[in-house]
């Protein structure tokens, strides 16, 4: 069993974000996916400072640092983008407006809870930004993340030990190994991908899940 | 007649005290009112209280005036970024307090005190660690938890034009925290790119109105910006590759 790789995880993201999505793809491995958008599907793309519209990253020599994403990259904004301020960007977060949210994580609970925004590692500086208005805000909260951290535990958990980011927040989760739903009774596999089987899943994550239905 | 411009940034900081709360606008560098920063520091006021969503970047702007220890505290969303060092050095220290924000929550707490608002439940935070001590309820069968406003005695922003009623146009996504924090300081002063007449800035178009806004200061224009089009040429500093400043 071989896991996806990082690009092949975002394209596979990317094949379920339907066309007229309003989308938030969080910092880091899930900017990815913005990169896999299928060709000529209009989806939207929203960045918590204040853009929807957002496009691809500049032309090398043509940054512009009054345009940029959460991450703090310089990014372009397509025609028909439009310009907010943080409250009403925030707003369209907590008021639901958003279709599709993808995160990162570094545990996610048989409930749906999300830890994504520290370890609780002493002396580590606290910092949370958009993560917790992400975590609860959009209509589907999707997560983007290795079935197994570094050190070989899994990220799907029963309870999250790490500091939550939100709690039954967490619809759908993308692995390597293979595609989540969170149900009212735990994990289903959706899809299996790379190879896995459900059996090799249970015994990586320690977990009972259901098969798909 | 109203005339809201101020000559220099000297001048429009003159007044903040020791001890005050200052807001200061943008995200990360974008919005950053760095002249507004570098006179606030001339001017040597400390014991101050900083709200603003990030503290600081490399050793310039917010950076620079936490790097002379005039800031007690921050209020702010994401304080570790990758060129936080000056913060990082302050906060291991124990040299600076830090109240840590979910992002939604300071931008609609300051928000709520530009708009006379004194309190609003929110989802975001429920069940976490910021939520420790606050009251929660839950309203039509979901979880909430009570957040105070912000209010500032000073806010510092930046914008793109302004006029001399104070009236103010952003430029894409440095406009951020300006609207919300214009609105909550008892004094704002923003920096523009430029001062233009009135009139000139269609009522229709108009981000912040004059209202809000106390002071208007000219800072010199950006080279990689022209007539508000992005000309190019630049790093991801703001630094012109083939013009020094």
């Amino acid at each position: 069993m071989t896991g996806l790789g990082r690009v092949e995880l975002a394209q596979r993201i990317a094949r379920d974000i339907p066309e007229g999505a309003y989308v938030n793809l969080g910092i880091g491995a899930p900017t990815l996916v913005a990169d896999h958008l299928p060709d000529g599907l209009e989806i939207i793309l929203h960045t918590e400072n204040g853009l929807l519209g957002m496009g691809r990253a500049p032309e090398p020599g043509a940054v512009d640092p009054d345009l940029i994403n959460a991450g703090k990259q310089p990014v372009t904004a397509l025609p028909g983008a439009a310009y907010f301020h943080h409250a009403d960007s925030f707003g369209m977060m907590r008021g639901g407006h958003l279709d599709v949210c993808v995160l990162g994580a570094f545990q996610v609970s048989s409930s749906g809870d999300l830890a994504n925004w520290s370890t609780g590692a002493p002396g580590a500086i606290p910092a949370v930004g958009g993560a917790m208005d992400l975590a609860i805000g959009a209509k589907s909260v999707w997560v983007m993340t290795d079935l197994l951290a570094r050190d070989g535990t899994s990220k799907l958990v029963s309870e999250c030990t790490y500091p939550l980011t939100g709690v039954a927040c967490v619809s759908r989760v993308y692995t390597d190994r293979a595609v989540f739903d969170v149900m009212p009774d735990g994990f289903r596999v959706r899809e299996l991908l790379g190879g896995a089987t459900v059996a090799e899943l249970e015994s990586l994550t320690a977990l009972t899940l259901r098969d798909r239905p | 007649m109203i005339d809201k411009t101020v000559a220099s940034a000297a001048d429009a900081v003159f007044g903040i005290e020791d001890g005050s709360t200052v807001m200061i606008g943008g995200f990360g560098r974008a919005g950053q009112p760095v002249e507004l920063i570098d006179a606030l520091i001339a001017q040597g006021a400390g014991d101050l209280t900083i709200v603003s969503n990030n503290a600081g970047n490399g050793d310039t702007g917010l950076a620079a005036l936490l790097a002379r220890g005039r800031v007690r505290r921050m209020i702010c969303s994401f304080p570790r970024q990758h060129d936080s060092w000056v913060f990082d050095g302050l906060y291991r220290a124990g040299k600076i307090e830090l109240e840590l924000v979910p992002q939604g929550n300071l931008a609609e707490r300051i928000r709520a005190a530009g708009a006379g608002i004194g309190g609003f439940f929110t989802p975001t935070g429920v069940g976490t660690d910021l939520a420790q001590g606050k009251e929660e309820r839950v309203i039509d069968g979901r979880r909430y938890i009570l957040e105070h406003p912000i209010a500032a005695d000073v806010a510092l922003i930046s914008a793109y034009r302004g006029d001399r009623w104070g009236n103010l146009v952003y430029r894409e996504t440095a406009r951020n925290f300006g609207p919300v924090m214009a609105s909550a300081a008892t004094v704002t002063v923003a920096q523009v790119d430029h001062v233009v007449e009135l009139g000139a800035i269609e009522p229709e178009s108009v981000v912040t109105p004059g209202i809000f806004v106390d002071g208007v200061v000219a800072v010199p224009p950006r080279r990689w910006v022209d007539h508000g089009r992005f000309v190019g040429g630049v790093d991801i500093d703001g630094e012109p590759l083939e013009v020094t400043r």
